[in-house]
């Protein structure tokens, strides 16, 4: 049994530490934002912050987030009013959407790391996030609008 | 996008059943109203919306216009609009409402948009796939809207006492001539007693009148929900007491459990139960593979339970199935003549009096559709009703497959439609859907199965791998006299009938004897295969492997005979003309994306032109840096001409794409911005299919599993900068396929710049991303 905090709320979690955190946020504590797509950490939908830090959570046992601050996208602003989501808005983004939870949390980290980012660090940054409608183009100009405000 | 599939196979089925016409509950009142102008305005522009026939028709369950199905309107003026097809991702859900609203002047912050059930015979043809929504079903949405627009204001003016024609209607109020105003809410219910006019009643909208068409400035209707997490797809519906499943598969299709011991299995906390399923060989359509089922508390409990199961498999017949040896087959049976599906001309003496033959093969793995949400569904089992929620492309499809499975009535099984995490074809089949329907009936719970990447990659309904070899016979002038093109590959109907070794007439269409080319003498022949796993559709389907070889093909010729690949295509494709199919000598069961030929020709003014105009803006002819390359394709599906022009750089021997730009001739064009983001995620899928897409079998087993090596498109090496033009027509050119058209287009323009680039001709799909050095 663990105590996990998902945006602020303590969640009781009966579960083996070695539930990945993703299983935890979905099944348990009934937050569905994040998404499954493919449960290696090779896509990105998972994307949730553990400590303020972008972490793949279909790869993150419960036993490591115990204790630490969990924050999922339902999370991310009350109004869903963070400069990227704004952006990500701006955009049109989204095709189907359902990558765009993780697209969004790991741009969101990325940015909070670093400030001042340039062209191939956003391409790097990203490059763990797959979306397979192909919303890329968009992404990326998404996420350079919210790091320069223009 | 081929459920006329399903549909052809059901030949003989019922005529379209009317919609039952009832007041809806709620407090829902239909309603409507004229736009901006007085009725009697609109009613002499009667000409700006001329009825075109379309295929929708034709589709099971054909077109609905009734507007109280699709309409009603809460006595505080919230319209709510039903989107009858499924949003995997091009906007659908957002468009045809969108269509709808304006052609009522309803204001579009005040609609509420709804998803339906399931139920052809109520909405009409739900089936979302072929790039048809918006062809099929943009007529029909105007009228409805024109339809209520006509009722409101008939309604305010009957209360005013006024003519009709001094009432206007304008963005969600009606007017009358001495500054009455009435809301859209005020009207619902005495508009909602009116009797639906007949289309000749109606007058539209013009081009000038648009609030919200061809403006492109409707953002989705889930933008907001999607950036913040609370969008709905299949496996995020949550229900009280509901479990979770996982199935382990035969690793081979046509297998089946020999034997299983589940000890271990039940031993894990949080493992409820464990369920033999039954499954079908080929041909199966889309019935679950069958397995064993875990049911578990949780996903993680089902997950861990599985692979503690212990399964012997017994293989069955396609056991030998190795990705190698297969592909050394269709390439010898391409080399030998096949079933002529289409013959024009004198071939044999094109080819016998060539001054030379020129002849290249070009060939393609499988792919697996991989949308980012694996197959998920839910379904709960209360009092003989089924209910499932479940991401689906065909909702009705669905519901007939899983009452057929259960042995229950159609009327016994609801299907909700959930947003789907894409789909390309995936999702048109519902097998994952009817495994939760029948785990729920067994267990007496609400069960949500779920799908892993690895059960997605493995157990897909596969994108047919092929060989296309094409020879062209040239004169001593250098011209093209004769055109010979050998498309072997295991068809798609595999998977409904059995028996089967040579494509349908759909697959035909599809690039193969629809050619455009002005040649002479052309024959399309198609040798045998046989399909050993579950072959299906993959967005826009046999136009990938054709477009790549056809288009790949002439600007081979055009190398070797000395030309420039543009010109070359330009004087293959000919004068400007209309095809005509008679002329052409196509087959008689010539299929025109189920359309018909006269309003949606092969046009190849608008094919020559979208080549131009992509080639125009990428610079064509320019010197290119070392190392850079050009390339062209250009190719119709969907009804729709597209044109590609790729700017390929190599670097340290990796394919990228700097700058790509996409020409789409799509008739009118309904919401630009859709359009423009579809033809984006079109390069970015062209692209994944060109360098990273191959599903391969080792007896009979798929190799890949997940996204370490089954790879696609990332961050770090995509399309950059994609430039889509849009070719600007009024609505009396018919709109056509937007989803799919983009896609076959790509691969070829990619390797014909990586040629142009670097000299090397890639002839297999998938290429690698890295080429030898």
């Amino acid at each position: 049994m663990a105590t996990l905090e998902i945006n602020g709320t303590a969640h009781r979690v009966e579960a083996p530490d070695d539930m990945p955190l993703l299983w935890a946020i979905r099944d348990i504590a009934g937050l569905t934002g994040t998404k499954y797509g493919c449960g290696a950490g090779l896509c990105g939908s998972c994307v949730v912050h553990l400590d303020g830090k972008a972490v793949k959570s279909c790869i993150t046992p419960v036993g490591e987030a115990a204790g630490k601050p969990v924050t999922t996208i339902e999370g991310l602003d009350p109004d869903g009013a963070h400069p990227l989501q704004v952006a990500w808005r701006d955009f049109n983004v989204p095709q189907c959407g359902f990558c765009q939870a993780g697209q969004i949390m790991q741009a969101a980290a990325l940015l909070e790391e670093t400030p001042d980012i340039t062209e191939d660090q956003i391409l790097a940054g990203m490059r763990g996030n797959v979306c397979r409608c192909g919303c890329y183009q968009r992404i990326v100009a998404a996420v350079r609008h919210a790091a320069t405000g223009g | 996008m081929l459920g006329y599939l399903s549909d052809d196979l059901t030949t003989g089925a019922a005529p379209a059943e009317r919609p039952t016409i009832m007041a809806v509950d709620r407090r829902r009142f239909l309603g409507g109203a004229a736009a901006g102008l007085a009725l009697a305005a609109f009613a002499g522009r009667a000409g700006a919306f001329e009825r075109y026939d379309t295929g929708g028709s034709e589709m099971r369950h054909g077109l609905v216009r009734d507007p109280l199905v699709f309409v009603s309107i809460d006595p505080d003026g919230t319209v709510t609009l039903i989107a009858h097809r499924s949003e995997m991702g091009t906007g659908i859900r957002t468009s045809l409402p969108m269509v709808l609203a304006d052609e009522m002047e309803a204001d579009w912050s005040r609609v509420v948009i709804e998803q339906a059930d399931g139920n052809e015979p109520r909405y009409g043809n739900q089936n979302t796939d072929g790039s048809r929504s918006m062809r099929h079903h943009i007529q029909p949405m105007r009228q409805m809207g024109a339809s209520v627009r006509h009722m409101l204001a008939g309604a305010a003016a009957e209360r005013w006492g006024v003519d009709p024609a001094a009432v206007t209607v304008a963005l969600h109020e009606v007017k009358g001539p001495e500054g009455q105003v009435l809301g859209f809410g005020d009207l619902a219910e005495a508009a909602m007693a009116r009797p639906v006019p007949a289309f000749e009643e109606l007058s539209f909208k013009t081009a000038e009148d648009f609030r919200y068409i061809a403006t492109g400035e409707v953002p989705i209707t889930d933008l907001h929900d999607i950036t913040t997490g609370r969008a709905v797809y299949g496996a995020d519906v949550m229900l009280e007491g509901m479990r979770t499943a996982v199935v382990a598969r035969p690793p081979v299709v046509g297998g089946r459990v020999a034997s299983h011991d589940a000890t271990e299995t039940l031993k894990v906390p949080g493992v409820l139960s464990v369920h033999e399923l039954s499954g079908k060989a080929l041909p199966g359509k889309f019935a679950p593979l069958g397995g064993i089922a875990v049911v578990a508390t949780d996903t993680h409990a089902a997950l861990t339970g599985r692979r503690a199961l212990k399964v012997t498999w017994e293989d069955g017949p396609n056991a030998g199935y190795t990705t190698a040896d297969y592909r050394a087959e269709m390439e010898e049976t391409a080399k030998k003549p096949g079933k002529v599906k289409r013959e024009t001309g004198d071939v044999d003496r094109a080819f016998a009096e060539a001054d030379r033959v020129i002849a290249h093969s070009y060939y393609q793995d499988h792919m697996a559709q991989a949308p980012m949400e694996p197959p998920a569904a839910v379904a709960r089992f209360r009092d003989g009703h089924m209910e499932v929620w479940a991401p689906v492309q065909s909702p009705h499809t669905a519901r007939e497959d899983i009452a057929g499975d259960l042995g229950l009535g159609v009327e016994d099984v609801t299907v909700h439609v959930t947003l789907l995490g894409g789909g390309f074809g995936r999702k048109s089949k519902a097998d994952f859907a009817t495994e939760a329907a029948r785990l729920a009936r067994e267990t007496g719970a609400p069960v949500r199965v779920q799908w892993t990447r690895e059960d997605d990659i493995r157990h897909s309904f596969y994108h047919t791998t092929s060989v296309e070899r094409i020879e062209a016979a040239v004169d001593a002038d250098g011209r093209v006299t004769g055109w010979r093109h050998n498309s072997v590959s295991p068809s798609i109907m595999s998977t409904f009938a059995p028996d089967v070794r040579h494509h349908f007439n759909i697959e035909d269409g599809m690039g193969h004897v629809d050619v455009p080319f002005a040649i002479p003498n052309i024959r399309c022949d198609n040798g045998p295969a046989v399909a050993h796993t579950r072959i299906g559709w993959w967005r826009s389907v046999s136009n990938v492997p054709r477009a790549f070889a056809v288009q790949s093909f002439v600007a081979e010729l055009a190398h070797e005979l000395g030309r420039d690949q543009k010109e070359m295509l330009l004087e293959l494709i000919g004068p400007d003309r209309t095809l005509s199919p008679e002329e052409e000598n196509m087959p008689e069961d010539f299929w025109n994306y189920g359309d018909p030929y006269s309003e949606f020709p092969i046009e190849t003014g608008r094919l020559k032109n979208v080549l131009t105009m992509a080639a125009d803006a990428a610079g064509w002819g320019r010197e290119m840096p070392e190392g850079e390359g050009l390339g062209l394709a250009v190719h119709r599906s969907f009804l729709s001409h597209v044109g590609i022009a790729a700017h390929v750089r190599i670097e340290d021997g990796r394919i990228r794409l700097p700058e790509t730009h996409i020409a789409i001739d799509c008739g009118f064009a309904a919401n630009p911005e859709r359009i423009r983001s579809q033809m984006e995620g079109a390069a970015v899928m062209g692209m994944t299919l060109a360098l990273h897409s191959a599903i391969t079998h080792e007896n009979g087993r798929v190799v890949q599993s997940n996204f370490n090596d089954y790879d696609v498109v990332r961050s770090d090496n995509f399309p950059e900068k994609v430039v889509t033009h849009i070719v600007e027509h009024p609505f009396s050119v018919h709109a056509t396929g937007v989803g799919e058209p983009g896609v076959p287009p790509m691969a070829p323009a990619i390797a014909n710049a990586v040629f142009n680039a670097t000299g090397r001709r890639l002839r297999d799909l998938p290429t690698g991303e890295y080429l030898d050095t």
